[in-house]
């Protein structure tokens, strides 16, 4: 019988991070993901590594957040110097642009409510669009401002997820690919995973990182996970000659000069075949913003299911009826990695950092005035 | 013109062309949307525009074409040249792009006959300028006459490299050497299949001709030839090969390289629709039905060798056969009928396809053509090599869309078609598993690249 | 390049068409016959470097002419990355090679606010 230290379910982005920081610690971690043509929310990300905006009325999250972006540069040496793959984190700051004054004005409302809201640094500025052009040049006359803030950044996921998978695998970690988890079950004290395939595993601690799997794995341990597939449209323009040297919340160019557009919000449910109605607006946008595009070619497009709790905030918890339980989850994995390299794995392994991953425990959906999905 | 039509055709080659004119005449109201300014396809490329002359260097195979053209110019079928169709829903919803413009366009049917592809031949140097498809040579040809003026090395294997021979032979292009990946062996070998080719005996016949036309002109002809090397700095200087044994090197400047056609899978992948993989064909088969039928995608059908390689001929039967079942489709009363109507076209078709087999079995591309070594570039876009993506393997990446996002391999504006096939065997291969477990590409929308503004333009409305 | 590497085989008392369109080709003058695809043109005209790779700035030229490699891409009348074998040759077409990546330049409005 296959046993081990911990299981973590899921090899995404948030499962190779919990993973590879479990190995850190010196864990024995069993790592069970599904195959390749799975949802793989991983793989579709847009890349930010962004804190502006975040927690607004949850000062909680706009610090983990925090937390997070300042510990990114710190993961990203370590990963470069221990696996030879560099996740590309650049953090020059970020821009989010307002073609409305109404655009503009909630967003300053916004951005005024969090700063007072958080007692640590949290410097952002709205330039007019004279100011703007010095630091993006190609910006377009439809764009009447911006709002800046040295926080935020980038990096490029499509480096990060098999840094992360790379290192756990060094650190030890059993990456068992292919393998879609059925069932759990929990006997004295113990989890027995069972995949589909109908082997079976078993460890005292069990970690669901399994995005929307979650909501259904959930179950078998006593965890409540009101996740829901939230659709973001992302579309891939050409390599180009870098134009674009900051990350912005709609348009950025990554460090192969690739253009990515894209971030929507929309409910359709699970289907992630591509919206085109839903492309032509986010085409517009991104000629508004950056005329000079027009021409550029877009070559490829997804549509990649966000995990969206209630309040489009993770999900960090401890099974009550079963401890040893854990689920992760959120819709920013890569903004996070960090936190769930560093901070998470203490914390299933510990239970240190509890009051900073209280707020996030699925009870904030149980009050009784909610709806409970 | 509309924005809904009963059937919508992708491709105006001898399939589409025939579907369309048949299609037309039992009055459904028909639009056939083509990348090419001229019908044609590829194998009877320019067949309108065509001279006296060319057609006769091209050979009565091609000048057939002609027939077929002028059924479908007569039929009424609407024809939208230079239209790219860059997305297409299960529920029969098309985007293309034309003249700059999205437009969307729906049907109660859609046939897609979007014919073949050329197989990738990826080995050392296929990257170099100098460097192309005989199929490529052969649109050169019928596109605009244009022949190599300078002697041309000719590799690879299949009946389309002995016809691009004999073309140019009567073109007096000069031959610097064919350097055959077949061998007599294989020939010998697949003869078992030949039984069943009786029928196409003419064909048999002409195949020969073809290739006594090269030995006659005393071009150096090798047979088997392996570890085939294109050299060269910023082109093509020599390539390289071994022949029984020994080493040659032989100086040119151009370089054809052809191991066949392989089906155009971009819609059915598109449209998530069931593939096989083909032992026989090695590559990919959309799961369809004698006439075509999608498997279980309503009202979607493929028709000619995008169901699977077997020529003009076999194309413009099938075309037949999927107008006949469009038809049935439409008008539910001519259902009970169809399988009757349908029976003189389908002896029809296996008379067109008896040689397939044996072709198929003689022609096999090698495994060292298909699946390279590590230094050899997969993806031509990324300049992916074989070697990165057996490392990810090794490193636990068990599919062509993990690999896409580890390495980059398929991001590129081809979209995979120049790759996707490689990287599934080059997984299958390491892995021993079979390619129907390792998959292709996800494939999505744009099929092809359409800019930010033709994207943006995209319109439901009346144009 | 010396060699000449290609031919047409159509004579100029054919039928094949006799116009021809004149085009500028990396500033160089050129001619083709009416109605061919642009690569045909260049190709006609000895050109077999189209382009750089954007990755490795590696030389390529076409290798498929049905609008499936993507090695055709020049620069036609400003815009960049066309398919040279899917686009027509026309009078008066200004083709520049694809040097690497798509390439922008960015008109300063000067406005100061």
């Amino acid at each position: 019988m296959y046993n081990t230290d911990i299981i973590v379910i899921g090899g995404g982005i948030v499962g190779s991070s919990v993973a590879y920081g479990l190995a850190r610690q010196n864990a024995k971690v069993l790592m069970l993901d599904e195959g390749d043509i799975a949802f793989r929310a991983s793989r579709g990300n847009f890349g930010l590594v962004w804190v502006q905006g975040k927690g607004h009325g949850f000062s909680p999250y706009t610090r983990w957040t925090l937390q997070s972006a300042r510990n990114w540069p710190a993961l990203a040496s370590e990963l470069t110097e221990r696996t030879g793959i560099d996740p590309y984190l650049q953090q020059p700051g970020g821009f989010v642009f307002f073609t409305s004054q109404a655009e503009m004005d909630a967003r300053q409302q916004l951005m005024r409510d969090i700063q007072a809201s958080v007692d640590e640094k949290y410097d952002y500025t709205f330039m007019s669009p004279g100011q703007l052009r010095k630091y993006i040049p190609a910006i377009g006359p439809k764009v009447i401002g911006a709002c800046y803030t040295p926080m935020d950044g980038h990096a490029n996921p499509l480096k990060l997820l098999p840094a992360l998978q790379r290192g756990a695998r060094q650190l030890g970690v059993d990456y068992r690919y292919n393998n879609p988890v059925e069932h759990i079950d929990y006997q004295s004290g113990n989890f027995i995973v069972t995949t589909r395939a109908g082997e079976t595993y078993t460890a005292k601690k069990v970690v669901l990182c399994a995005g929307l799997g979650n909501k259904r794995l959930g179950q078998f341990v006593g965890l409540h996970v009101p996740v829901e597939p939230n659709q973001g449209q992302v579309m891939i323009g050409e390599r180009c000659a870098p134009f674009l040297s900051y990350p912005t919340m709609h348009v950025r160019q990554t460090n192969e000069g690739t253009i990515q557009i894209g971030d929507s919000l929309e409910d359709v449910g699970y289907d992630d075949t591509t919206r085109l109605s839903l492309q032509q607006g986010i085409a517009q946008r991104a000629i508004d913003y950056f005329p000079a595009l027009a021409d550029m070619r877009i070559i490829r497009c997804w549509a990649a299911l966000r995990i969206m709790s209630p309040d489009g905030m993770p999900i960090y918890q401890e099974s009550t009826e079963m401890p040893g339980a854990y689920v992760v989850t959120c819709h920013s994995g890569i903004t996070l990695a960090a936190n769930h390299v560093f901070t998470i794995p203490d914390w299933i392994l510990r239970g240190t950092a509890a009051q900073t991953i209280a707020p996030f425990s699925n009870q904030r959906f149980c009050n009784s005035n909610r709806d409970q999905s | 013109m509309s924005t809904h039509t009963n059937v919508a055709i992708i491709g105006a080659g001898p399939a589409g062309m025939m579907a369309a004119a048949r299609l037309a005449s039992r009055n459904h109201s028909v639009i056939v949307l083509d990348e090419q300014p001229q019908v044609g396809g590829q194998i009877w490329r320019n067949i309108m525009g065509t001279t006296t002359g060319l057609a006769g260097i091209l050979g009565p195979d091609y000048a057939a074409g002609a027939t077929v053209a002028g059924q479908f110019t007569a039929s009424g079928a609407q024809h939208l040249r230079g239209a790219t169709v860059w997305n297409l829903t299960r529920e029969r919803q098309l985007h293309y792009l034309h003249e700059g413009q999205t437009h969307t366009l729906t049907a109660d049917a859609v046939i897609l006959a979007t014919g073949a592809m050329e197989r990738p031949f990826p080995i050392p140097g296929w990257t170099l300028p100098g460097v192309m498809g005989a199929g490529a040579a052969q649109v050169l040809l019928k596109g605009s006459g244009t022949v190599p003026a300078t002697p041309v090395v000719i590799a690879g294997c299949g009946p389309l490299l002995y016809l691009i021979c004999w073309q140019y032979l009567r073109a007096n292009v000069q031959i610097a050497a064919v350097l055959d990946t077949s061998s007599g062996r294989d020939i010998f070998q697949a003869s078992p299949a030949l039984l069943n080719g009786l029928a196409a005996f003419k064909d048999i016949r002409k195949g020969l001709s073809m290739i006594n036309a090269i030995k006659e002109k005393n071009i150096p002809f090798y047979r088997g030839v392996k570890n085939l090397q294109v050299r060269g700095e910023a082109s093509v200087s020599s390539i390289a090969f071994e022949h029984q044994g020994q080493t040659h090197e032989l100086d040119t400047n151009l370089v054809l390289l052809h191991q066949g056609v392989v089906p155009n899978t971009q819609f059915t992948w598109l449209l998530r629709a069931t593939h096989d993989w083909s032992e026989a064909g090695a590559c990919w088969i959309p799961k369809a039905d004698a006439w075509g039928r999608v498997h279980e995608i309503e009202g979607i059908y493929l028709a000619g060798d995008g169901q699977g390689i077997a020529g003009a001929q076999a194309a413009v039967t099938r075309g037949e056969l999927a107008a006949l079942a469009v038809d049935a489709q439409l008008n539910p009363a001519q259902a009970d009928s169809l399988e009757s109507r349908s029976m003189p076209l389908q002896s029809r078709l296996k008379k067109d396809m008896a040689l397939r087999p044996f072709l198929d079995a003689a022609y096999m591309p090698k495994r060292e053509n298909r699946i390279p070594q590590d230094d050899t570039i997969v993806c031509r876009c990324e300049e992916v090599t074989a070697g990165q993506i057996r490392d990810f393997v090794r490193q636990g990446c068990m599919g062509p869309n993990q690999a896409k996002s580890f390495s980059r391999c398929g991001m590129g504006p081809c979209q995979g078609r120049m790759c996707g096939l490689t990287v599934t065997e080059v997984i299958a291969d390491q892995l021993k598993v079979a390619h129907d477990q390792v998959g292709y590409y996800r494939i999505r929308a744009p099929l092809k690249p359409v800019t930010l503004a033709e994207l943006a333009s995209a319109t439901n409305s009346e144009f | 390049m010396n060699t000449v590497l290609f031919r047409t085989v159509h004579t100029d008392s054919s039928e094949a068409s006799a116009q021809t369109v004149s085009f500028d080709f990396e500033g160089r003058q050129l001619n083709a016959p009416k109605g061919i695809t642009v690569a045909a043109a260049l190709m006609q005209n000895q050109v077999l470097h189209f382009r750089d790779s954007p990755v490795g700035g590696q030389p390529r030229a076409p290798y498929c002419q049905m609008g499936v490699c993507f090695e055709c891409l020049v620069q036609i009348d400003g815009v960049q990355n066309r398919q040279s074998c899917m686009t027509t040759i026309q009078d008066g077409m200004v083709i520049r090679m694809q040097q690497g990546q798509t390439t922008f330049t960015v008109i300063q409005t000067g406005e100061e606010q």
